[in-house]
């Protein structure tokens, strides 16, 4: 096997692992057998050391579907099969993804061990709550299946256990009837904090919502955001025009930006042309879907704009009784330090049934900071902060948490590592994450 | 094309192949001795591209099954692309006939024994295309894989010969000359980055040159220049080097 240095898409941290890239179901029987810890890597698009190690198994050629029910909208595909190639397949037939992130760059196997949340997440719930059936591989060698009724305890523990729980070969999901490859979206322009978590309350009735928000601002406008809302626009809604969207142009980030790049300047400059633009309150229009749910795919490698020693994206939920208190007392302190973030999300999620899921009904905010020295240590003060709002942050999205903050946040934390010692007793699937979070 | 035959269909360069061809609309037959393990690709380019994707067993080591697994193809196709080929273990074949013949078989006899079908089929239907994937180790013996460079060798020739006998039915014959494809064959061995194919490149070239009809491919357009440097050695030179 080839050793490389493979980081994800926040290029945080960057380690030396042996890859293998298995092409049939067989060939992860012989990866098991072989004595060495191992975790399954689907695209690297997650932001941290989840699916990094000393040895990687890619599931990127594992990538095939296996059935696709266009009457019902139920697909079966292997796990490293690409949310993008979903689409390409389902979208001209009617039907798109249940629930999907911010990017269709990751594999349906990294849908499931995220369980990824969407815009819809007060709607729809996360990725979970559409699957339909998955076939495991655990690490004892047996193969199984299970579903939210059959084999549950391994299935919940799956959904969100970051691959932890074995090698997930096969999923089957339902999918999203639609019309068009339209949205039809309205953005509504907020001056400040309070004003924007109560239009998500406001317009909530929306499938989609998400608002960005200005990190930099301070004073009145402390908290000045953008909600975007949507839904899927039907026929009659185009007047006529073409269904599906033509093919959207990609630009790309051909190296790692200098880090003087991005600066308090810059980030303020962008902002400020970002917010101009949506000149009157609320405004009305069709995009495509790609344009809304997927702005940032356009542009191919937008990650090495923070340069070569990478960012964190820090995404935190922390209960909506606690929302209005909580977001203001974390984002003040965030934009006091002026660390710059494009991207700062915003979201309302709705309940939350997995175990080890990330999602509990609460507001989520997901920022990215470029890596500097005193970043770490601020964001052990955040960490601590959440806490005690009785929040967590995304497994997905970190690189650094301490393990005390995994266990004492996740409240089925202990259960979670009492099951993986239970079914992977000889630590066969273990990642930098799962060491770090003292998981495994 | 509206069918085409892959012979070794589990190979990485073949499954490419598969994919790329189907997305192209053409059917496909699909034959490997693991024959279980294409269903996923089957279903797979069945349910993307509409395609007919038919999965037979075949043993290129068999050879007296070649003309009975032939006769029950139905439809037969237009073009067949010989993929199947075994490294094996160099220096166990030196002291173990079976590795040995192993990788003789796998890499020539076999590969004559099926084309040898396929071709009076070919030349008396008087159309179609034949693609042999051969090596650049059979351009010159070399002391590390003389075994599998001597059978590539072989089927570089018999290629050569059936390209010249085929040219008037109406048949072409391709030569493909990868260098390193970075697939499982050559895991754990460090290959130079600019000098190793990826299977989908191999994949693209080999369509490409059955379309235009070419002889001879090298994948990686460096390997030709290579290859001739390698050839115009003196043999008391060459027969020093540590290669």
């Amino acid at each position: 096997m080839a050793s490389d240095f493979i980081t994800n898409w926040n290029n945080y941290p960057r380690e030396k692992a042996k890859v293998s890239s298995p092409v049939f179901a067989h060939d992860f029987d012989t990866t098991l057998a072989d004595n060495s810890a191992f975790i399954v890597r689907g695209n690297g698009r997650c932001y941290g050391d989840a699916s990094l190690g000393a040895s990687v198994v890619s599931s990127l050629k594992f990538n095939r579907i296996l059935n696709f029910d266009a009457v019902h909208g139920i697909i079966t595909c292997q796990s490293g099969l690409l949310l993008s190639d979903v689409l390409e397949l389902t979208m001209p037939k009617g039907w798109f993804l249940p629930v999907t992130p911010g990017t269709r760059f990751i594999t349906v196997g990294g849908a499931v061990a995220s369980d990824v949340h969407g815009k819809n997440h007060h709607k729809d719930g996360s990725f979970s709550q559409h699957v339909i059936a998955l076939k495991i591989l655990t690490p004892a060698g047996a193969i199984i299946h299970c579903s939210a009724t059959e084999n549950s305890e391994y299935f919940w523990f799956t959904c969100g256990g970051m691959g932890l729980t074995g090698i997930i070969l096969e999923v089957t999901f339902s999918l999203k009837k639609i019309e068009t490859g339209f949205i039809k979206q309205v953005q509504i322009k907020a001056n400040g904090l309070d004003e924007v978590l109560d239009l998500f309350e406001q317009y909530s009735h929306y499938t989609y919502s998400v608002a960005w928000i200005d990190c930099l601002k301070t004073g009145s406008n402390f908290g000045r955001s953008i909600l975007m809302v949507g839904e899927h626009a039907t026929v009659p809604d185009l007047n006529g025009g073409r269904q599906q969207p033509k093919k959207s142009i990609t630009l790309s980030v051909p190296f790692n930006f200098p880090s003087f790049v991005l600066n308090g300047l810059s980030v303020k400059a962008f902002n400020a042309v970002y917010y101009g633009k949506n000149y009157k309150r609320e405004m009305h229009g069709i995009t495509s879907y790609e344009k809304f749910f997927y702005p940032l795919d356009a542009i191919l490698h937008w990650n090495r704009i923070y340069g070569s020693r990478g960012f964190v994206q820090y995404q935190f939920v922390i209960p909506k009784q606690v929302g209005k208190v909580g977001i203001r007392d974390i984002l003040t302190r965030i934009s006091e330090k002026g660390w710059g973030s494009f991207l700062a999300v915003l979201k309302l999620f709705g309940t939350q049934q997995g175990p080890i899921s990330f999602n509990m009904e609460g507001y989520t905010l997901a920022l990215d900071i470029p890596i500097n020295s005193k970043l770490f240590s601020f964001l052990d003060e955040l960490d601590l902060m959440i806490k005690e709002y009785g929040g967590r942050i995304y497994l997905t999205k970190d690189a650094r948490m301490k393990a005390e903050i995994f266990h004492s946040t996740y409240p089925n934390a202990a259960s979670f590592t009492t099951f993986l010692n239970k079914i992977d007793p000889e630590k066969k699937i273990v990642s930098s994450l799962s060491t770090r979070l003292e998981i495994k | 094309m509206k069918t085409v035959l892959i012979l070794g269909a589990t190979s990485e360069v073949a499954l490419a192949l598969a994919d790329q061809l189907a997305a192209k609309s053409i059917n496909l037959i699909l034959a490997a001795r693991q024959v279980e393990k294409l269903n996923p690709v089957k279903a797979d380019l069945t349910i993307r591209f509409g395609v007919t994707v038919t999965v037979v067993a075949f043993d290129a080591a068999n050879m007296n099954s070649h003309a009975d697994f032939y006769q029950h193809l139905d439809p037969k196709p237009d073009a067949a692309i010989c993929v199947f080929g075994f490294l094996g273990d160099h220096d166990k074949a030196k002291v173990n006939w079976d590795e040995c013949a192993t990788i003789l078989t796998a890499n020539y006899v076999g590969a004559v024994s099926i084309l040898n079908v396929i071709a009076n089929d070919f030349e008396s239907r008087k159309a179609g295309v034949i693609v042999g994937i051969s090596s650049v180790a059979g351009e010159r013996g070399r002391q590390s894989n003389y075994f599998y460079g001597s059978a590539k060798a072989g089927f570089t020739a018999y290629l050569s010969g059936l390209r010249n006998r085929l040219v008037k039915s109406a048949v072409h014959v391709v030569t493909v000359k990868p260098g390193f494809i970075r697939t499982k064959m050559i895991e754990g061995i460090a290959t130079p980055g600019l000098l190793t194919a990826k299977p989908e490149q191999v994949a693209s070239s080999v369509i490409k040159a059955m379309v235009a009809k070419r002889n001879v491919i090298y994948v990686l357009p460096a390997w030709r220049w290579i290859m001739l440097v390698i050839r115009c050695i003196p043999e008391f030179i060459f027969k020093k080097l540590r290669l």
